[in-house]
């Protein structure tokens, strides 16, 4: 395999040649995959609030935003600014410390997570050995700013919304580690580029969700309970707890809170993309279409196709996965506490301890087709 | 002293700094909500710590496990846990303060004596970065069998404990009773005092509710 293109050495091998010293030009390029990151991840959300309101009309025959810019495109840049300009009110008789605490720590890791998603060979922010293990550690700090903020709002539906946002996320954590586990089994590795590389080769028929459909439907399950997303999205659940942990919250914190469950939504997307659907690959592999036009695989001008056709296969797949999301959320009632929790313990724990055998028995029995 | 090597330090002595604050603030604080908090601080931080080590896996456990179960399950016993009880005075409390006092200095004299006595021999094989993860699956199935498998069976009766008393076959005739007896549970909330509402009304909880809903 061909490394590709190397953003960083060019970065750095254009300013050192400019003059500047090689620890310099180093420097100067830390900041910008943070920058990326924060701006690619708000970009991500922007749409996916646009399509959020779109997809919903058209899934109730209405027409959706319309007037704010072409197809209503403005709609969440006027979101954004709205929830900005808001006053902040924090309630009198509110802890206000844990209070302004709490959104924070809900939002920061799910984009600290973003270091880990590839969208190519190389594109990524940081090639970790443990990967995909950093998200699992990560979202599981979220219950705790989610019981934060419940608890400092000094409101009954408050403290309701954070325990059960917590209890939720700590009972479909488990599922969601384990059909990742059955995954990294099958790779020989917890990176999330050696999960989609040795996804590669066969084009559409080598994607871990042929070999893993169990474990891809029980991941989707959990990622969406995690997400609150509807049918589970019973911490807010309006007819009962008015908004949940969120109800005192008003103008840029319920906007954090807004943002982070929309960036954690594309973000599991993205995961489930990356993990079952063969990341950044196109239904063909590039290699094999290189081959039949006679074009070495090293080609300047492929490479930069390549990595252009792999953002974009890995976008495409991630907002599908957002499409079908929206589509639930229009379709299906929303369970209830108990039998939400009964989902996670009694079907879904069982069932991904299975999956999880089940692999590690065809690992030893077709050590060709399950990664040996 | 390049980049990576000020930025060790600092990211040190920030961390070292974090932990300690933390640490105290939990043995400290009056609030108990407070020190649980505190409490996923100071984990937080020991991960930050491992990861300066180099010890990435490690650190992802540690966030992953006492954060992320510890300190959750944790603040749920807080929260789920409403007893209000005022505290009574006690007669010779200092008895027990200076037992603990003495307990915790000899505890502290006994383990500075261990740090300062044990040579500590810095390893100086190549640090195992990214492959640690092999290195420590290849030591639990190897001369770490032992432990490994004390603490799944710890964590098996841990969970089979668990299952008995959630399914709770056998109650007892007394315990039954007590039950019915229990007042209604509240939820804790502090009596708002609203500014602007009316001073005089008798019934303000009832008033200040209506009054939302018609806004």
């Amino acid at each position: 395999m061909n490394s590709g293109i190397d953003l960083q050495g060019s970065f750095i091998q254009i300013l050192v040649d400019l003059g500047l010293t090689a620890e310099v030009a180093r420097v100067a390029w830390l900041p910008l995959p943070m920058l990326l990151v924060l701006v690619g991840a708000t970009l991500g959300v922007l749409v996916t609030t646009w399509l959020e309101r779109k997809i919903s009309a058209a899934a109730q025959q209405r027409i959706g935003p319309e007037f704010a810019g072409p197809l209503g495109m403005l709609i969440p840049i006027a979101d954004g600014l709205k929830l900005l300009v808001k006053e902040d009110i924090i309630p009198a008789k509110a802890d206000s410390l844990l209070f302004t605490l709490g959104p924070a720590i809900v939002v920061i890791p799910v984009f600290l997570s973003f270091l880990i998603v590839p969208f190519g060979q190389n594109l990524l922010i940081t090639d970790l050995g443990i990967g995909i293990f950093l998200w699992i550690s990560l979202s599981s700090i979220a219950p705790i700013g989610l019981l934060m903020a419940g608890y400092a709002s000094n409101n009954k539906y408050s403290l309701l919304g954070g325990l059960r946002a917590a209890a939720q996320s700590i009972s479909y954590e488990i599922p969601l580690a384990l059909s990742v586990v059955a995954i990294a089994m099958m790779s020989n590795s917890l990176s999330t580029i050696d999960i989609v590389q040795q996804q590669s080769g066969y084009g559409i028929l080598g994607w871990n969700v042929w070999r893993q459909p169990i474990g891809f439907l029980i991941f989707w399950i959990a990622a969406l309970a995690e997400c609150e997303r509807l049918p589970f999205d019973l911490p807010e659940a309006e007819e009962e707890l008015v908004a949940g942990y969120q109800t005192e919250y008003a103008g840029i914190k319920f906007g954090l809170f807004y943002l982070g469950s929309y960036v954690n939504l594309v973000l599991s997307s993205l995961f489930v993309s990356v993990l079952y659907l063969g990341g950044w690959n196109f239904i063909i592999p590039i290699e094999v279409m290189a081959d039949w036009i006679g074009v070495s695989e090293t080609t300047p001008w492929l490479q930069v196709i390549t990595g252009s056709l792999g953002i974009i296969m890995t976008l495409l797949k991630a907002y599908l996965l957002v499409f079908l999301a929206i589509l639930l959320r229009w379709t299906l009632p929303r369970v209830r506490i108990d039998q939400l929790l009964d989902l996670g313990w009694k079907f879904l724990l069982p069932v991904s301890l299975v999956n999880l055998l089940l692999t590690a028995a065809l690992k030893l029995t077709f050590p060709v087709a399950f990664g040996g | 002293m390049n980049l990576a090597d000020g930025v060790q330090i600092v990211s040190f002595g920030v961390l070292a700094l974090m932990m300690l604050g933390a640490a105290l603030g939990v043995v400290l604080l009056e609030n108990i909500v407070y020190s649980a908090f505190l409490l996923g601080g100071v984990f937080i931080s020991i991960a930050g710590l491992y990861i300066l080590l180099n010890a990435g896996f490690v650190a992802a456990a540690q966030v992953l496990i006492y954060v992320g179960a510890v300190n959750v399950l944790i603040l749920f016993g807080i929260m789920l846990v409403n007893k209000r009880q005022n505290f009574v005075p006690l007669r010779n409390a200092w008895v027990g303060k200076t037992t603990t006092a003495l307990v915790c200095l000899g505890l502290f004299a006994l383990l500075g004596a261990m740090v300062l006595s044990t040579p500590w021999a810095i390893s100086t094989a190549p640090v195992a970065g990214d492959t640690s993860t092999v290195v420590i699956g290849l030591h639990f199935f190897s001369d770490f069998l032992l432990p490994f498998e004390l603490a799944s069976v710890l964590l098996l009766m841990a969970l089979i404990g668990a299952i008995v008393l959630a399914r709770r076959e056998f109650l007892p005739d007394a315990l039954e009773r007590e039950q019915t007896q229990q007042p209604v549970l509240t939820l804790p909330e502090r009596p708002r005092e609203l500014a602007s509402a009316t001073p005089s009304s008798p019934d303000r909880t009832l008033g200040t509710s209506s009054t939302k809903r018609n806004v």
